[in-house]
């Protein structure tokens, strides 16, 4: 950190991210409360435990290989070899993992993409809710979350990613990139586990399963909107040099990037936020005739549907994306229930799998011709662009290696837990523990006051 | 001896780099994690599945009724 311009500069930017990280924290809180809330109260501990575990299993295989392929793979297979010089700076026995006085950036900047693992994972756990092994999950949020999630994010999330150069792939704020691969995920192994016992009526017709406690969805989802605030600051590099960027911007002003390090500002993206959020409240408000439900979660959908180019949308743009974005969602999660027999508890699928796949087609339409990076030679945004790159995130990197994992698992009889245990609750061992416990500390206590 | 190769810290900062215990065994402590990683799985597989078959066998209809209500 040679010079004090630098030096601040360099602390500046470590602790921006920590901080993001920190407000990252809020969507794992939210989902958790979510889940739980979403849940009957004959599982509700097992949900919850199945979404926390989440948070050290990420943690732990984003640190030995998930990193790592985020830095080699950005034209592996397709355009190229690993770039192992990349990749073994990043490895987990690289020096700049540990304490380093050397590097304070890779530790933060580490620690934000793990925030975006878990939050991939835990888009999967929410729809699968009250009849998958909590074992099979686990394997899921592991392959997800460690593995395909960062495959898309070295590919079109990666300023030297071959989807951005050759395809001109935008995606600011992760519509496809987290979203719409983790909702493909989830439908693929939805596809597979079957929906639980009751969803549907003999006649086919989708039964609700409401809630045991509203008032922790509604926080919930206000966690995931806090939360997914601190997302966008962290999707951005805060202060940069065109010398360092090395493209093509000319002159001595620094600004903020995106991901690709093209320029943006923070500003402007909370203004995008807070307009798309609106919209998605509102459309849905209406389409959902006033379901709360359906209202705060098309509030996010209508986030994601315009995040691929909240980097660049007049907030008009991103009001209207953030509106419509959530109606076909919620109109394509009714088709998609009735018709395929699809039970997902949460909507994720809708929420982020579809909201996210329209996103970065819609960003297409509305940013064509604009540079997707500050480098030479990159393909510019286009719709056919943007497309492949939607297709590539739900289809090939969510949906079919989940369906796949997911029927290896359900041929081996690991996948979903008995018919018995289902119908009972996973809860069952427990809440027998606590009656007893219960039963036997207040006759321990009568016993007391009786013997004063 | 330091472990983590400073015994003073009259150091110029430009210069310091590394500063975990034990620099060289990276890779050993990373095969530690793994097995950690993985024995977990196993462990927690294995339990669950037994937890899961004592739970179908014990499932009664009386507490299936019981935890229906509660909803």
């Amino acid at each position: 950190m040679d010079g004090n311009l630098n030096a601040l500069t360099t602390i500046f930017t470590e602790f921006y991210y920590w901080v993001t990280v920190v407000f990252m924290f809020l969507i794992h809180v939210g989902f958790c409360m979510y889940e739980v809330g979403a849940s009957r109260r004959k599982n509700h501990m097992h949900t919850l435990m199945k979404n926390v575990m989440i948070i050290p299993l990420v943690t732990v295989t984003f640190f030995f290989f998930g990193w790592w392929i985020y830095w080699a793979f950005p034209n592996f297979p397709l355009f190229g070899g690993l770039d192992m010089a990349a990749g073994s700076a990043n490895a987990p026995w690289s020096e700049t993992m540990g304490t380093n006085a050397g590097d304070r950036i890779t530790g933060v900047f580490w620690a934000a993409f793990l925030l975006f693992s878990w939050t991939a994972a835990s888009i999967v756990s929410g729809s699968v809710i009250e009849r998958i092994r909590s074992s099979a999950l686990w394997v899921h949020a592991v392959l997800i979350g460690s593995v395909w999630w960062i495959i898309d994010a070295s590919w079109g999330w990666h300023y030297g990613g071959w989807m951005v150069k050759y395809l001109g792939y935008h995606d600011a704020y992760a519509s496809g990139v987290i979203h719409a691969i983790a909702g493909g995920y989830a439908l693929g192994v939805l596809w597979v586990l079957g929906p639980r016992i009751g969803k549907f009526a003999s006649n086919g017709k989708p039964r609700d399963i409401p809630p045991h406690n509203p008032w922790m969805v509604t926080l919930g989802i206000f966690m995931i909107y806090t939360g997914f605030w601190g997302f966008y600051a962290a999707c951005n590099v805060p202060l940069i040099s065109p010398e360092v960027i090395g493209g093509e911007i000319v002159g001595t002003t620094w600004t903020a990037t995106n991901i690709y390090l093209a320029p943006t500002t923070l500003g402007a993206i909370t203004v995008n936020f807070l307009l798309s959020l609106s919209g998605g409240l509102m459309a849905t408000y209406i389409v959902s005739k006033g379901d709360a439900f359906w209202t705060f979660s098309g509030g996010l959908a209508g986030i994601i549907g315009a995040s691929a180019g909240n980097d660049l949308y007049h907030p008009m743009q991103a009001l209207i994306i953030g509106a419509i974005v959530p109606v076909i969602a919620y109109k394509l999660h009714n088709y998609v229930e009735r018709k395929f027999k699809i039970d997902d508890a949460v909507g994720a699928v809708a929420v982020h799998g579809y909201a996210g796949f329209l996103g970065v087609v819609i960003a297409g339409f509305v940013l064509w011709g604009a540079p997707s990076s500050p480098f030479e030679g990159y393909a510019v945004i286009t719709p056919w662009g943007q497309l492949a790159g939607a297709i590539i995130m739900f289809l090939v990197l969510g949906f079919i290696p989940a369906y796949v994992v997911a029927r290896i698992q359900a041929a081996r009889g690991t996948l979903r837990i008995p018919a018995e245990v289902e119908l009972q609750g996973l809860d069952l061992g427990g809440q027998q523990a606590y009656d007893d416990a219960v039963a036997e500390i207040t006759a321990a206590s009568a016993k007391h006051i009786k013997s004063k | 001896m330091s472990t983590i190769g400073y015994k003073s810290w009259a150091v110029d900062m430009a210069d310091v780099g590394a500063i975990y215990p034990f620099q060289g065994a990276e890779v050993l402590m990373v095969i530690v994690g793994v097995v950690f990683w993985v024995g977990w799985h196993v462990i927690q597989f294995n339990r669950e599945t037994i937890e899961l078959e004592e739970a179908r066998k014990a499932a009664s209809a009386a507490q299936t009724k019981a935890a229906l209500e509660r909803y």
